[in-house]
């Protein structure tokens, strides 16, 4: 189980990298226009992962 | 007779798992219990670096409430007459720190891009005779007339300087930021 949720983890993290480079390059080329949807996309993967990490905690509880 | 078959965890102190400090329960003697406690903290550090991804995104969502660089205003950077036929000039434009280089093409064509190399921002060299910049730090080049990355490290082009040459004087009128 915690093998699954690491997983989980790592994939949204390995997201919210590729989101944090397409954006900056977006926004050092002119485009300002991603960055606050980029922001609510990697928010959103962020509060995923809180969950999983409480589960996590939740999963450990005696 | 029924043996207890159940197994005791031995501590080096001989108190129960349970009264153990915390130091110990990090660092446990039982492997399993050992590499459960790996797993675990190394997911808290993944959500953490999750977190400082978001931090990352929210910077640069900040950024762009100060608005385009395209709205520089006009700046006259030249004469016309200073600058012979395959000769460049470094000017300031839109800001003082913004370092752009000027180069005179042809007899009528004038070329402007940002001096810094998109790469890692040192200062791009114009070779006109090639038709390129160079950029001596990592060795990437760029197209003399379009400004776009030919070689090395670099993927994004240069930002373009938008000009007007008139009554013998060249003017700088916005910056044309480009992602290809």
């Amino acid at each position: 189980m915690v093998y699954g949720i690491l997983s989980i983890v790592l994939i949204l993290a390995l997201m919210q990298l590729w989101l944090l480079t397409a954006t900056m390059n977006a926004y050092l080329g002119g485009d300002h226009a991603v960055a606050w949807p980029a922001l609510g996309a990697s928010g959103v993967c962020l509060l995923l992962n809180l969950g999983l990490l409480r589960y996590l905690y939740l999963l450990e509880r005696p | 007779m029924a043996r207890d078959l159940k197994l005791r965890v031995l501590t080096p102190d001989g108190r129960p798992a349970d009264e153990q400090p915390k130091w110990r329960k990090d660092f446990p003697i039982d492997t399993a219990e050992d590499n459960y406690v790996a797993r675990r903290d190394f997911t808290k550090f993944m959500v953490l670096i999750s977190g400082s991804f978001v931090v990352g995104q929210a910077w640069i969502a900040l950024k762009t409430l100060g608005g385009p660089k395209s709205d520089a205003g006009r700046t006259a950077i030249a004469r016309v007459d200073e600058l012979a036929v395959g000769q460049a000039a470094v000017f300031s434009y839109p800001r003082e720190h913004d370092t752009c280089l000027l180069v005179r093409s042809g007899e009528r064509e004038f070329l402007a891009y940002s001096n810094k190399c998109s790469h890692l921002s040192c200062a791009v060299i114009p070779d006109v005779k090639s038709g390129r910049l160079l950029c001596p730090c990592h060795h990437g080049s760029f197209d003399l007339a379009t400004g776009r990355p030919l070689a090395g490290p670099p993927r994004r082009p240069l930002d373009r300087i938008v000009l007007d040459v008139r009554d013998g004087t060249v003017y700088a009128t916005g910056v044309e930021e480009r992602t290809v």
